[in-house]
């Protein structure tokens, strides 16, 4: 039984490891703020907390110790990593950073503008 | 340019919650794990900081209706009680003691002073965070 844990949190640990080297990728190679900022918010959130609960699997079965704060930090990466993501999007288009020159969407453009005419 | 700021504001209401609770954890586990009074200070007045992005200083003082300078005042006047307490006892300065009390719910609960030393510590770095931090955010 040991083994079996010992072996699932090796591969959570993996997992989230590639997440991470998936999330450098990302934010390498996309072409703007905020595909960047997608790649970074997502992937590196997921990878992280796969890297926890693997550790926190191996802790449990290896040693009996019942880490609580690290399902804590769980818990709260997966609260707050995405809203940092959501403020740091927002802050760039508010700041007027352009969009990658292929986007053929922009929902929020009418919206900005309407609020420079109100100011 | 009024923003809004609905999604950071309920997260900041958990998230301080979360904070708080934690570093009140590594406070009281920091004669047994990492941890103490400086990192329990220094987190909870991250909770606070956190309150004051999300919200801004007037609200945060309605919030929280604390004059932070009392507080270090507080915070140096209860570890200086502690270090002057041992003179009662015909100890040397700082001599820390503890002993062991039987709570009615809480059953037999070793308590020592040095608790109650790092308790100071922890209201100065509050007070000491919170001044430097609110002082510069007031000035224009």
């Amino acid at each position: 039984m040991t083994e079996i844990v010992k072996g699932i949190a090796a591969i959570l640990i993996l997992f989230g490891a590639f997440l991470s080297l998936v999330t450098a990728f990302g934010l390498i190679r996309l072409p703007d703020v905020y595909t960047r900022n997608h790649a970074a918010s997502k992937s590196a959130t997921l990878g992280v907390m796969s890297i926890l609960l693997g550790a926190f699997l191996y802790f449990w079965a290896e040693h009996g110790h019942f880490n609580s704060r690290v399902i804590l930090g769980i818990v709260f990466i997966f609260m707050t990593a995405p809203v940092a993501g959501h403020l740091i999007s927002r802050a760039a288009y508010n700041n007027g950073v352009a969009l990658w020159e292929k986007s053929v969407q922009d929902d929020l453009k009418g919206k900005n503008s309407q609020r420079q005419i109100e100011k | 340019m009024k923003t809004n700021d609905l999604i950071l504001q309920t997260v900041t209401k958990v998230a301080a919650f979360v904070i708080i609770l934690f570093s009140i954890s590594i406070f009281l586990g920091g004669h047994y794990s990492p941890g103490g009074g400086f990192v329990g200070g220094l987190m909870t007045s991250c909770a606070v900081v956190l309150l004051l992005l999300a919200y801004d200083l007037k609200t945060v003082a309605g919030l929280l209706p604390i004059d932070y300078k009392i507080m270090i005042a507080c915070g140096l006047l209860i570890s200086v009680s502690t270090v002057a307490g041992s003179w009662l006892f015909d100890a040397p300065l700082m001599t820390h003691a503890f002993s062991d009390f039987n709570f009615p719910v809480l059953g037999k609960t070793t308590l020592h002073t040095a608790v109650l030393f790092d308790l100071g510590v922890y209201l100065v770095v509050i007070g000491v965070t919170m001044t430097i931090i609110q002082t510069i955010g007031e000035s224009e």
